[in-house]
C-alpha cells in the first residue's frame, strides 16, 4: 500500500462531488419535494402555474424554515429546543404591541427589539441546559409552557390586528422581489449564512463534534458550555425573527400564536436528515424538510385526501425519515467496518 | 543502553514523590518517574499500583496532592487537560475517544483547524498535513471517512497523528496493545520507535512483558502507589521485575478458616462467548473458595456475569447442584441458589437513593410480601436480622444506602444476597475501595460462609487477597483460564507469571 497524500486529479474530484450529490440525504428530500409538487400540479395546474400558486409555494414555508434552521443547529449539538413556538408567539405579540404603544416607531427598531427578545429567551434556555445539567428536552419543555404562560398573561383575550400595524410592515409579509417573496429571501439568506458557518468555521465544526460525542469534546478541550449556549441563542434569535415576520405575514397575533411550530421544526429537521442524536445533518436538509412538510400539507387537500389523513401522512413522513436514517447508518457502518477489514487483509 | 549521556539534558518528564489520595484511599503514596527524551520508558505494576492515577496527573485530569512535576526541567502545574496538551503532553488511552460522525482529518484537527485568508477552515491544508503525518507513520488511512467503524488500532493511530500534529514531546500510551492483533502491535511499535528517534519521550504502560522487553529502553516498577525501581531494560530480567511488582509479605490479614470441602456445587462446562472468553471450564465445591485471578480486563467479570446469566454466551453449559442453569436468565439462576455480588456496588449492587432496609430486602421482596403488599415493618424486621449478623454500622435502617461507607455498603449488598440463602455465591472484587479494618471483616465473613458449606467464587485483583483466601486459584488471561493453582502452590510469583504470559501454563 502506498502512503496517501498525492493530489487527486480534478476529474476525480468532480466525480466525487457529483457522486456525493446523488448520494446525499438532501438530494433525496429534494427529489421527494419535486415529486409532490409535480403530482399536485398535474392534478391542479394552478398549484404551481399561477402567480399566487408559485408565491405561496415559497412563502408558506419561509417562517418554518427559519425555526427549522435554529432547531437543526440545536439538534446537531445533541439537544432540542421545544420552546421556539412560544418564543415566536411572544415576539410576534411584542412586535404588535410596540406598533400600538410607541406610535411612529421605526420598523427596523421593532425588528431589533423582537430579535433581541428572542436572543434573551434563547439565552435563558441555554443557561439552564448548560448549567442545570438537565436534558434540554425537559428544560425547553418547561420554558415552552413558561414562555406561553407569560404570553397569555400579557395578551389575555386581546389580539393585535392588521389595523394596528403600519402598512409598509404588513406589505413586507407578502410582497415579492422579482417574483420571490421577501420572506423567502430572508429565509434563504439565513440558511446560507448558517450553512456556511457550520461548514467553514471552527465554532460550526465544534457543534458537530459536541453532538457526536460530548465526552470526547471535553477531552479535546473544546468549550462545550459556550458552544451549547451559542446554539440556543441562535435558535432564540431565529425564533424572534420568525415571530416578527409572522406578525407581518398574517397581520394578527394573539396569545396562541406559534403553538405547535416547535414540533413542526423538529419534524422538518428530522425529515431533512439531521440525526436526532446529534453530530450529523445540515441546515440545508432541515430547510428542504420544512418546505416538504408544509407543501405536503397544502398538496393533500388538492389531491382529495381527507382532512384526518393529512396529519397521519406527516407522521408517516417523520417515522419514514427516521427509519431511513437508521437503515442508512447501519449500511454505512457495515460498509465502513468491512472496508477496514479489507484494508487489513 | 546507558542513561548517562542524557543526564546533562533535562528529562522530557520528571515526577518526584508525587502523591494523590481520594478521600481515605491513597492511590499514590510517593511516585517517581523520569522519562528521558529519545527513549521509550515502560511503566509496570500490578493492578492498583497507581499507574493510571499517575498518567491522569500527567495528563492534567487529576491534580496531585504533593510532590514535584517537571517538564523538560521546568516545574509545571496543570489544572486541565487543555494545559497539559498545550505543554506538549499527549495521552493515548486504551480506548480512544473520537467523534464517530466526523472524518479522520477533522478528528485530528478539531478545535485548532488551519484557517485560510477568508477566515474559513482550510480543508486542503488540513488534509495535506494529515496525509503528511500518516505518510511519516507509513500508514494508509482514508482521510475522508468518518471515524465510526474504525478498529481500535486505527483509532489509536488517529490519536497518535493528533499528538504529532500538536508536536507533543511526551507521549503516554496506556495499555495500547490490549485490544490489538499481532500485526497491529508490530505497526504500533514501529510508529513508537520512529517517534522516539525524533527525540520524543514515550511512556509505555503494558502488562505484557514480552512487549515491554521488546520495545522499551528503560523500565520503572511501581507497587502500592510507590516507586520501586528504574533500570535500563538490559540490566533486568522478567523474573526480577515480577518479583518487584508483587514483592510484599502476605500478612495474616486474610484469615481463611479451614472448611470441610464437599461435593461439587457449581460446574461450568466449556462456556465460550465470542470475543470475550473461550472454553472456560471449572467447578466450585461446597465449602470451597475458588479465586479467579488475573489482570483487569482479562475477562473475569465477564465470565461471572455469563455464569449468573446477565450476559449471553455462545456455547457450553452451567450446572448448579446437578441442575442446569439456563442461559441469560438471572432470575432463574437466583431461584436455583446462585448469587452474584457485583463489582461496582454503587451502580450495580445498591440503589443509593433507597434505605438500607429496602436494599437489604430487595432480593426477597416476593417472600416478604403479603397479598402483594410489603409493610415497612416486615422490611425492617428482615433487614435487621442481616444488619445485625453482618455488623452493618448504620445508625438506622432507614438511612439511605448512599450515605454509608464503602465497607458497610458492601455488607448490605452481601446481606441482600445471603437473604436468598444461596448455595453458591459469586463475589466480584469483594473489598475494592474498602478500608483495611472492614476488609478483614469482609474476609472473615466470606470465610465463615464457606465454613457453612456455601461454595464461593471470588474475583479479585488483589494478589494478597487471592493468596490468603482461596483454596484454588484459577488464572484468567485474555479470556482463557491459563492456570489452575492449588493453595499450597500459589505464590505471588506463580499467579503473576500465569497472568502475564501467553504461551506457558504454570504446572
Amino acid at each position: 500500500m502506498s502512503p496517501i497524500g498525492t493530489v487527486r486529479p480534478p476529474a476525480n474530484a468532480v466525480a466525487r462531488l457529483t457522486g456525493h450529490f446523488f448520494r446525499s440525504r438532501e438530494t433525496g428530500i429534494l427529489a421527494a419535494l419535486v415529486i409532490v409538487i409535480a403530482v399536485t400540479t398535474i392534478v391542479n395546474p394552478t398549484f404551481l402555474f399561477s402567480p399566487d400558486g408559485f408565491r405561496d409555494l415559497l412563502l408558506t414555508p419561509s417562517i418554518l424554515i427559519l425555526i427549522a434552521v435554529g432547531q437543526a443547529v440545536v439538534i446537531i449539538t445533541r439537544s432540542v429546543d421545544l420552546s421556539v413556538g412560544s418564543v415566536v408567539g411572544l415576539t410576534a405579540y411584542l412586535a404588535g404591541r410596540l406598533f400600538i404603544d410607541v406610535p411612529g416607531i421605526p420598523i427596523i427598531a421593532v425588528f431589533l427589539v423582537a430579535i433581541a427578545a428572542g436572543a434573551v429567551l434563547g439565552l435563558i434556555n441555554g443557561l439552564l441546559v448548560a448549567f442545570g445539567k438537565v436534558p434540554a428536552l425537559v428544560i425547553t419543555l418547561g420554558t415552552m409552557y413558561a414562555y406561553r404562560g407569560v404570553n397569555v398573561l400579557w395578551t389575555g383575550s386581546n389580539r393585535v390586528n392588521s389595523s394596528d400595524m403600519p402598512k409598509v410592515f404588513l406589505d413586507l409579509g407578502t410582497q415579492t422581489v422579482l417574483f420571490i417573496p421577501s420572506l423567502t429571501i430572508i429565509a434563504l439568506v439565513v440558511v446560507l449564512a448558517t450553512g456556511w458557518y457550520l461548514r467553514n468555521k471552527r465554532g460550526g465544526r465544534e457543534l458537530y463534534a459536541i453532538g457526536s460525542d460530548p465526552d470526547a469534546a471535553e477531552l479535546y478541550g473544546l468549550n462545550v458550555t459556550r458552544r451549547v449556549l451559542v446554539a440556543f441563542v441562535l435558535s432564540g434569535v431565529l425564533a424572534g425573527l420568525a415571530g416578527i415576520l409572522f406578525a407581518a405575514r398574517y397581520g394578527t397575533t394573539n396569545s396562541q400564536t406559534g403553538t405547535g411550530l416547535e414540533l413542526q421544526a423538529v419534524g422538518a429537521a428530522v425529515i431533512g436528515g439531521v440525526a436526532i442524536f446529534g453530530g450529523s445533518g445540515t441546515v440545508y436538509g432541515a430547510a428542504i424538510g420544512a418546505v416538504l412538510l408544509l407543501t405536503i400539507n397544502r398538496a393533500l387537500p388538492i389531491l382529495g385526501i381527507q382532512d384526518f389523513w393529512q396529519q397521519a401522512v406527516v407522521g408517516a413522513l417523520i417515522i419514514g425519515a427516521i427509519v431511513l436514517d437508521r437503515l442508512l447508518a447501519l449500511r454505512l457502518s457495515r460498509k465502513l467496518t468491512s472496508e477496514h477489514q479489507v484494508s487489513h487483509d | 543502553m546507558t542513561m548517562s549521556p542524557s543526564s546533562l539534558v533535562p528529562p522530557a518528564l520528571e515526577l518526584r514523590g508525587v502523591a494523590k489520595s481520594f478521600g481515605a484511599v491513597v492511590a499514590l503514596a510517593s511516585a517517581d518517574l523520569r522519562v528521558e527524551m529519545n527513549s521509550i520508558h515502560a511503566l509496570v505494576g500490578e493492578n492498583g499500583a497507581g499507574k493510571s492515577t499517575l498518567v491522569k496527573i500527567v495528563a492534567g485530569l487529576y491534580q496531585r496532592d504533593g510532590g514535584e512535576f517537571f517538564l523538560r526541567g521546568e516545574p509545571v502545574d496543570f489544572t486541565s487537560t487543555a494545559q497539559a496538551k498545550a505543554a506538549g503532553i499527549a495521552v493515548i488511552y486504551q480506548e480512544p475517544t473520537l467523534f464517530p460522525d466526523l472524518s479522520v482529518t477533522e478528528n485530528i484537527f478539531m478545535g485548532r483547524q488551519p484557517m485560510d485568508r477568508l477566515g474559513r477552515i482550510d480543508r486542503n491544508a488540513m488534509k495535506a498535513e494529515a496525509s503528511q503525518i500518516f505518510g511519516r507513520l507509513a500508514v494508509h488511512m482514508d482521510l475522508d471517512r468518518p471515524a465510526e467503524g474504525l478498529s481500535i488500532a486505527d483509532q489509536q493511530l488517529i490519536e497518535i497523528a493528533k499528538a504529532i500534529s500538536l508536536d507533543a514531546r511526551v507521549l503516554i500510551m496506556d495499555e495500547p496493545t490490549a485490544a490489538l492483533s499481532g500485526v497491529e502491535v508490530e505497526r504500533l511499535f514501529a510508529v513508537a520507535r520512529s517517534l522516539r528517534d525524533e527525540g520524543r519521550g514515550i511512556v509505555f504502560i503494558s502488562h505484557r512483558f514480552d512487549e515491554v522487553f521488546a520495545l522499551s529502553d528503560t523500565i520503572t516498577v511501581m507497587r502500592d502507589g510507590r516507586y520501586i525501581s528504574t533500570n535500563a531494560i538490559a540490566d533486568v530480567t522478567e523474573d526480577e521485575i515480577v518479583r518487584r511488582m508483587v514483592g510484599r509479605d502476605i500478612t495474616d490479614l486474610f484469615p481463611k478458616q479451614e472448611a470441610k470441602i464437599g461435593e461439587v456445587l457449581l460446574r461450568v462446562d466449556d462456556i465460550s462467548s465470542s470475543g470475550v472468553f473461550s472454553n472456560v471450564s471449572f467447578s466450585v465445591r461446597s465449602g470451597e473458595i475458588v479465586a479467579l485471578a488475573g489482570l483487569v480486563g482479562a475477562g473475569r467479570s465477564e465470565i461471572a456475569r455469563a455464569v449468573f446469566g446477565i450476559d449471553r454466551y455462545d456455547s457450553g453449559a452451567v450446572t448448579l447442584a446437578g441442575r442446569k442453569v439456563p442461559r441469560h436468565n438471572p432470575a432463574a439462576a437466583m431461584a436455583l441458589g446462585l448469587a452474584l455480588v457485583p463489582e461496582d456496588r454503587r451502580k450495580q449492587g445498591l440503589i443509593l437513593e433507597s434505605s438500607v432496609a429496602r436494599n437489604a430486602t430487595l432480593s426477597i421482596r416476593r417472600q416478604l410480601g403479603r397479598f402483594g403488599f410489603i409493610t415497612s415493618r416486615a422490611e425492617n424486621e428482615a433487614a435487621r436480622i442481616w444488619a445485625t449478623r453482618l455488623h452493618v454500622k448504620s445508625s438506622a435502617l432507614d438511612a439511605l444506602a448512599g450515605t454509608l461507607s464503602g465497607g458497610n455498603q458492601q455488607k448490605v449488598v452481601l446481606g441482600k444476597w445471603l437473604a436468598t440463602n444461596p448455595t453458591v455465591l459469586i463475589i466480584d472484587e469483594p473489598t475494592r475501595g474498602i478500608d483495611v479494618g472492614t476488609k478483614a471483616e469482609v474476609h472473615r465473613l466470606i470465610s465463615d460462609l464457606a465454613g457453612r458449606g456455601i461454595g464461593i467464587l471470588m474475583i479479585s485483583s488483589e494478589l494478597p487477597e487471592v493468596l490468603g483466601m482461596a483454596d484454588r486459584v484459577l488464572v484468567v488471561r485474555e479470556g482463557r483460564i491459563t492456570a489452575e493453582i492449588d493453595r499450597a502452590d500459589a505464590t505471588a510469583e506463580s499467579v503473576m507469571f500465569a497472568a502475564t504470559h501467553a504461551e506457558e501454563t504454570v504446572r
